[in-house]
């Protein structure tokens, strides 16, 4: 039972960064009907610019532990967004008009470009963060938990709350989904939809940004190929909710979280990156619009 | 005459919206059956319900006796049901040729391993083939045309390239979605012209179109729809003077 | 196919031919890689190009057949080239099965899902599945393939038999082309509605692809294992898939001529220009978002005309 806690604990912090690089596809997804490959690979930046400020520009000594946290925290966010709004610029908004494919390519292209530069710069080999967070661990219910993973689901559960809200209750976030469910019927109602184009490319990358630090700090270790293997999995928690769903990408990430994490611990390890898999082609097959529904027009 | 295809009781719902209900009626073999009603009524969705586009929640449709309704579109074809869709959808980068090739696909045999091989019967059965659809863009009156690209073809040559293509299934029924969209008087004389031509090949016609004086023309029979569900059945005559269908979509046309 | 083409093929041929004489053993080498890659890209040309299937985990069919030949060799004692036709078969089942329940699925979705089987497939060959494939060590000690009772060993005899392989293959493929199988892939790529309403069987011919393009890539993976005598997982992962993709989007998709040349450019980028071999990769990422804005045909594309008026009756007079 207590195994079992412990899986599931960890499970939530692992899938709630899931749903933080989720919703980064999801919001894209919903606005351009486009995979954005390149999206796991700002995740990886985001851990990476945190590990560089972080040995930098020593903010942790200048101003604290919390607050130098949260300064770093916004600092990855915004670098991460710029390199969003670049990425937008630069492989989506020419292909705006082409088919399918190419946007597909150009994404892919995308991904391998911006995951050889960061090769190219840093090294190939994994890099380690500086440990500068506390190891304590706390009693929930009985248990010893490590804080860091009750502090990965409380500050993730918090940014996707504010982003809840601020979509479903302020005129900007309306107008996002808006723009998701009838381009063009938004743009008749006045919306500026290349504007809400650049904002979902805001928005999406600064959290995986903030999902990649917090990566970092979890597990200390960081590689230039993460992005990969999170944002597949990240994809997946997307389309388990229903892609274009906001909080069915939380909810999506959530779930894969925990159900890795059992079935890491109670099948077996060696076959736990396959998980996400199974799940992912499962849904396609049986419930492709998701456990919360496919928020996308329905072409009749 | 016999009923070519009997539709009883079609139900199609998408959602909250009930797009057809309770629609019944038959073509009979040999008829041009004309399906008219303002937009929204319904009808292309008919169409869609027959060719297995879509799948009905309730009723049945049968060619022949033969249910299509749990069949998917290409053995629906086979059976010989062949369609033009509203808006054109040819191989726009195809040849005018090879379009109607693909009409011939579902009554011709080579398979894979022929197609590596090309014994001789599989080379006589593609210059069968391919004399078969040159015979129909000549029938359509494209045969000038076969090496030019669909794209380049001019709109109403575009609508007759999708008969041709259709009739190149060696259809029992053809069914028309809107084959006049975009002509002007003297096409839709010519279009008249040719349905009249493909009822002499005996090949029956389901249609739907919004230009009353093709339909007055060459229907024999008409059925009218709104809002999803028939509110009159006749000859053309009596369906102009139907009060039920003047009262939901008059077509004003003189002739 | 245009005697221009037919022309420029008989060039190649007897340049290849020619080659043991000027060039090097590595270069050589060189060559037989390309000529494998050329394999691959003909193989998912069918399924990408000709069927407009997103398939990018190609690497797991060239896998399924390399290890299928490694198996049947080591442990049952059979010879390369008995191998390879099972090697074909494997894949190509594998293939269909796989494919059946994902068919349908839209475009992009498709595209991740044969992300995923291609994992799926690399993460079963680390774990040694069944015990056969020897975990992330691979396979070793793969015997080389014997001709006629000739043993094939050194560069020079693998080019005649890798391009000899691929000379057969562009022929047939040249052929299926034209034919009423080729047909169907076509409709099928350029409008499966309309492809359906005509009658064809779009979810037959999907799998077919699937299959065929299949049974190719797993033919060359015994090629490949004969000739590397030792195969592990690493030399099928995601990326094998990522760059044979990129051979055929650069190359022209749907195109023979065009794929051959799209592999022929990514084998041999890094080997002309020795500096950015190590930015490969990244150059690769570059120029496929470039190539989608300046020339997402490709380099060859594909010709919409298949047929010449040559090739028709003429008219008859109207009676």
């Amino acid at each position: 039972m207590e195994q079992f806690l412990q899986q599931l604990i960890n499970g939530l912090a692992v899938g709630s960064i899931y749903a933080l690089i989720a919703l980064g596809y999801t919001m894209v997804y919903g606005v351009l009907r486009l995979i954005n490959f390149a999206h796991g690979d700002l995740f990886t930046y985001g851990a990476y610019l945190g590990m560089t400020l972080l040995t930098s520009l020593l903010l942790k000594d200048r101003l604290g532990l919390t607050l130098g946290l949260l300064v770093l925290a916004g600092m990855v966010m915004g670098l991460v967004a710029v390199v969003g709004v670049l990425l937008e610029r630069a492989a989506y908004r020419p292909l705006l008009t082409a088919p399918r494919l190419s946007a597909v390519v150009s994404a892919l292209g995308a991904s391998i470009f911006l995951q050889n530069t960061l090769m190219l710069i840093y090294g190939a080999r994994y890099q380690v963060y500086p440990d500068i967070l506390p190891q304590t661990t706390v009693d929930l219910l009985g248990l010893p938990v490590p804080i860091m993973r009750i502090i990965v689901v409380m500050v993730s559960v918090v940014m996707m709350a504010v982003l809840f809200l601020f979509v479903q209750k302020t005129k900007v976030g309306t107008a996002i989904r808006a723009a998701a469910i009838d381009q063009g019927a938004a743009r008749l109602m006045g919306i500026d939809v290349n504007r809400v184009i650049q904002l979902v490319f805001i928005i999406g990358p600064a959290l995986g940004g903030a999902a990649g630090l917090l990566v970092g700090l979890y597990y200390g270790q960081i590689s230039f190929t993460m992005g990969w293997t999170y944002g597949m999995k990240a994809f997946t928690a997307a389309i388990l909710g229903g892609i274009g769903n906001i909080p069915g990408a939380m909810v999506g990430g959530l779930i894969l979280g925990v159900v890795e994490a059992l079935g890491a611990g109670y099948v077996s390890i060696a076959w736990k990156d396959a998980i996400a898999f199974v799940v992912l082609i499962l849904i396609l097959i049986v419930r492709p619009s998701g456990l919360l529904g496919e928020r996308v027009a329905e072409k009749v | 005459m016999s009923a070519l295809l009997e539709l009883r009781h079609v139900t199609k719902t998408f959602g909250g919206l009930t797009a057809v209900n309770d629609v019944s009626f038959d073509v009979a073999a040999g008829e041009v059956v004309g399906l008219i009603g303002p937009n929204g009524a319904g009808k292309t969705t008919v169409f869609n319900l027959i060719t297995g586009n879509y799948r009905v929640n309730e009723g049945t449709i049968e060619l022949e006796g033969v249910p299509l309704t749990a069949l998917r579109t290409n053995r629906i074809v086979r059976l010989g049901v062949a369609r033009t869709f509203q808006n054109i959808r040819l191989f726009q980068q195809l040849s005018a040729l090879e379009n109607v090739l693909a009409g011939r696909h579902c009554r011709t045999r080579t398979g894979l391993l022929a197609s590596l091989l090309r014994p001789p019967g599989q080379r006589r059965e593609e210059r069968e083939t391919v004399a078969r659809a040159l015979a129909e863009l000549e029938f359509v009156g494209l045969r000038g045309r076969d090496l030019d690209l669909a794209k380049n073809l001019a709109y109403g040559d575009q609508r007759r390239l999708e008969i041709a293509r259709a009739l190149a299934t060696e259809p029992k029924l053809l069914v028309l979605d809107e084959p006049a969209g975009g002509m002007n008087e003297h096409e839709t004389g010519l279009l008249v012209e040719l349905i009249g031509q493909i009822r002499q090949r005996g090949v029956t016609v389901l249609l739907i179109e919004h230009d009353m004086s093709l339909v007055m023309r060459a229907c024999h029979r008409i059925v009218v729809l709104e809002f999803g569900e028939k509110i009159a059945e006749g000859i053309p005559e009596a369906i102009q003077r139907d009060p039920r269908v003047i009262e939901a979509y008059l077509g004003v046309e003189d002739g | 196919m245009s005697r221009r083409l037919v022309g420029i093929y008989l060039v190649v041929a007897v340049g290849l031919a020619a080659a043991p004489r000027f060039l090097d053993a590595y270069q050589i080498d060189v060559i037989n890689s390309v000529g494998l890659y050329v394999l691959l890209a003909l193989s998912l040309n069918l399924i990408l190009g000709d069927a407009g299937l997103f398939n990018m985990g190609h690497a797991a069919f060239y896998a399924m057949g390399a290890y299928t030949a490694a198996i049947l060799n080591t442990r049952l004692g059979l010879p390369i080239l008995w191998a390879l036709p099972a090697s074909g078969l494997v894949a190509a089942l594998f293939a269909a099965l796989v494919a059946r329940p994902v068919i349908h699925l839209r475009g992009d979705y498709l595209l991740v899902v044969t992300i995923g089987l291609g994992e799926i497939v690399r993460i079963a060959l680390v774990n040694d599945v069944f015990g056969l494939t020897g975990g992330a060590n691979g396979i070793f000690g793969i015997a080389r393939p014997v001709l006629l009772g000739h043993k094939i060993r050194k560069p020079d005899e693998f080019l005649y038999l890798i391009w000899g392989f691929v000379a057969v293959t562009v022929f047939l493929f040249h052929r299926l082309e034209q034919s009423r199988f080729g047909r169907a892939l076509t409709y099928l790529r350029e409008d499966p509605v309309a492809a359906e309403g005509s009658g064809i069987d779009t979810a037959r011919y999907k799998l077919m692809a699937f299959a065929l393009g299949a049974a190719w890539a797993g033919m060359t993976g015994a090629l490949y294992a004969s000739k590397m005598t030792i195969i592990s997982p690493e030399s099928f992962s995601f990326w094998e898939s990522v760059v044979v993709f990129l051979m055929v989007i650069l190359g022209g998709s749907g195109s023979i001529p065009g794929v051959m040349v799209g592999a022929a450019i990514v084998v041999l980028m890094p080997e002309v220009f020795r500096t950015f071999a190590t930015a490969r990769m990244l150059v690769f990422g570059l120029v496929m978002m470039i190539m989608m804005v300046v020339r997402p045909q490709g380099l060859l594309p594909w010709r919409a005309l298949r047929f010449k008026r040559s090739d028709l009756p003429r008219r008859e007079a109207a009676p």
